[in-house]
C-alpha cells in the first residue's frame, strides 16, 4: 500500500467521517439558526385606526385624555400594551387638533396633564411639557410625540392611525 | 499560511498529541458492537444541543408548558425538527446505551482492570433512564401527567421510606407546579451535570486502559 498514490483505507475513513459529519452539521445547524432567529423575522402587530373619543366631547384648548390597549399574541401568550395621550382641540375644525402621545420622550413614563401648572408633568424625573408638547423643564431630549394621522369618522369619533412597533 | 497557524496552535495546545492519544489510539480488531459507546456519546451531545435549543421556547409552568410545546411544534421555524430529534433521540439513546451495556456484559469487558469503567457505566445507564423519566413529564400532556403519577407512585411503594420518596420526587403529596419545576431542573441541570461528569471519567478510563479484545475460545 505504501508508496502508492491510492487513497489509504485510513484516509478514506477520515475523509468520509469528515464529509458525513459536515453534512450532519449543516443539516442540523442551518435549521437551528432559523429556529433561533424565527421570532425576529415575524411580522409585528397590525396597524389600525383607533377611536379615541367623540369630537364634540373635546373642549377648546382643554387637553382631552384618552387611552387604549393593544393586544398581541407573542408565542404562547397574549401581551397587552397600554397607550395613551391627550387630544387638544384648537377650533371647530376637526382637522385642527393636536394629538399628543403621553409617553415621555425621556424614559417612556406616562405624563399627566396638570391644570394648575398648565403643563404635562412626568412623575418619573420631573419633566415638564407645555400644552403644545414642548419641553419646558427637565431631562427630555425632544418634545412629546404627536399622532400626525387622524380623521373624523362618520359617527363623530376622532380616530388616530396606530402604527405597530 | 494555515500550516503556520496550525503549528503555532499545536506548539501551545498539543493538538497532535491529543489526536494520537484520543482518536488514533490502538484498538483491538474492529467490530461494530464496539462503536456503541461512541454512538451513545454522539446521542448525548445531540440531546444536549437540541435540549438547549428547546429551552429557548419551553416554559416549565403548568400554565404554559403545554402551550409552549405546541408553539415549538407549530409556531417556530423547524421547531418540529428540533423537538422531533430530541424526542426520538431520547428513545434511541436509552436503546443504544442499553445495548452498549449488554455488549460489555456479554463480552466480559467489565473484568480487571475495567471494573470501575463498568460501575460508572451502570451509573450512566441509570442517569440516562433518569433523563427519560424526568423529560417525559415536561410536555405536560395527559400521557406525561399520568405516566409521572404512576412512576412516582411506584417509587412511593418502597417500604418505610416510600412516602418520603414520593413527596421528595413530587415536591409535595400531589403532582403540581413544583413537580414540573423540579423535574425540569433535574432534566436540564442536575442529571446532565452528573452525566457529563461520569462520561468524563468513563472516557478517561477507556483511554487509559484501552478497549478490551473480544474473548476467544481459550479465554
Amino acid at each position: 500500500m505504501s508508496g502508492s498514490n491510492e487513497l489509504s483505507r485510513r484516509d478514506f475513513i477520515k475523509v468520509t467521517t469528515g464529509i458525513v459529519g459536515g453534512l450532519i452539521g449543516v443539516a442540523l445547524g442551518l435549521p437551528s439558526v432559523s429556529y433561533l432567529i424565527d421570532p425576529a423575522l415575524q411580522e409585528g402587530g397590525k396597524d389600525a385606526w383607533i377611536s379615541i373619543g367623540k369630537f364634540e366631547d373635546m373642549q377648546l384648548e382643554k387637553p382631552y385624555p384618552f387611552s387604549f390597549t393593544r393586544v398581541q399574541v407573542n408565542g404562547w401568550e397574549r401581551t397587552s400594551s397600554s397607550f395613551g395621550g391627550y387630544a387638544i382641540r384648537k377650533s371647530d375644525d376637526p382637522k385642527d387638533l393636536l394629538i399628543l402621545n403621553s409617553r415621555c420622550t425621556h424614559l417612556s413614563c406616562n405624563v399627566n396633564w396638570h391644570e394648575e401648572s398648565d403643563a404635562f408633568l412626568c412623575p418619573c424625573h420631573d419633566a415638564k411639557f407645555s400644552r403644545d408638547g414642548n419641553v419646558l423643564d427637565g431631562p427630555p431630549p425632544r418634545p412629546l410625540d404627536v399622532y400626525e394621522e387622524f380623521r373624523l369618522s362618520e359617527d363623530g369619533n376622532i380616530e388616530i392611525f396606530f402604527k405597530a412597533g | 499560511m494555515w500550516k503556520t497557524v496550525y503549528e503555532w496552535l499545536d506548539e501551545r495546545l498539543g493538538l497532535n498529541d491529543l489526536y494520537t492519544n484520543l482518536l488514533d489510539r490502538p484498538e483491538p480488531k474492529g467490530n461494530w458492537w464496539n462503536t456503541l459507546g461512541s454512538a451513545s456519546l454522539f446521542l448525548f451531545v445531540l440531546q444536549g444541543l437540541t435540549g438547549i435549543f428547546l429551552t429557548v421556547y419551553y416554559t416549565p409552568s403548568p400554565d404554559h408548558a403545554y402551550d409552549s410545546v405546541q408553539y415549538i411544534m407549530e409556531g417556530v421555524a423547524f421547531g418540529w425538527l428540533i423537538r422531533g430529534i430530541h424526542h426520538w433521540g431520547a428513545t434511541l439513546m436509552v436503546i443504544v446505551v442499553f445495548i452498549h451495556l449488554l455488549r460489555v456484559f456479554i463480552t466480559a469487558s467489565f473484568k480487571f482492570p475495567r471494573e470501575l469503567t463498568w460501575l460508572i457505566g451502570i451509573g450512566l445507564f441509570l442517569a440516562t433512564l433518569g433523563m427519560g423519566f424526568t423529560g417525559y413529564l415536561l410536555p405536560w400532556n395527559q400521557k406525561a401527567y399520568w405516566a409521572t403519577t404512576v412512576g412516582t407512585q411506584i417509587a412511593g411503594s418502597v417500604p418505610f421510606i416510600g412516602e418520603f420518596i414520593l413527596k421528595a420526587l413530587r415536591g409535595g403529596p400531589d403532582l403540581s407546579a413544583l413537580t414540573l419545576q423540579r423535574f425540569f431542573s433535574a432534566h436540564i441541570w442536575i442529571i446532565p451535570a452528573v452525566l457529563a461528569g461520569l462520561i468524563g471519567i468513563h472516557l478517561y478510563l477507556i483511554i487509559k486502559h484501552g478497549e478490551s479484545h473480544f474473548p476467544t475460545k481459550e479465554d
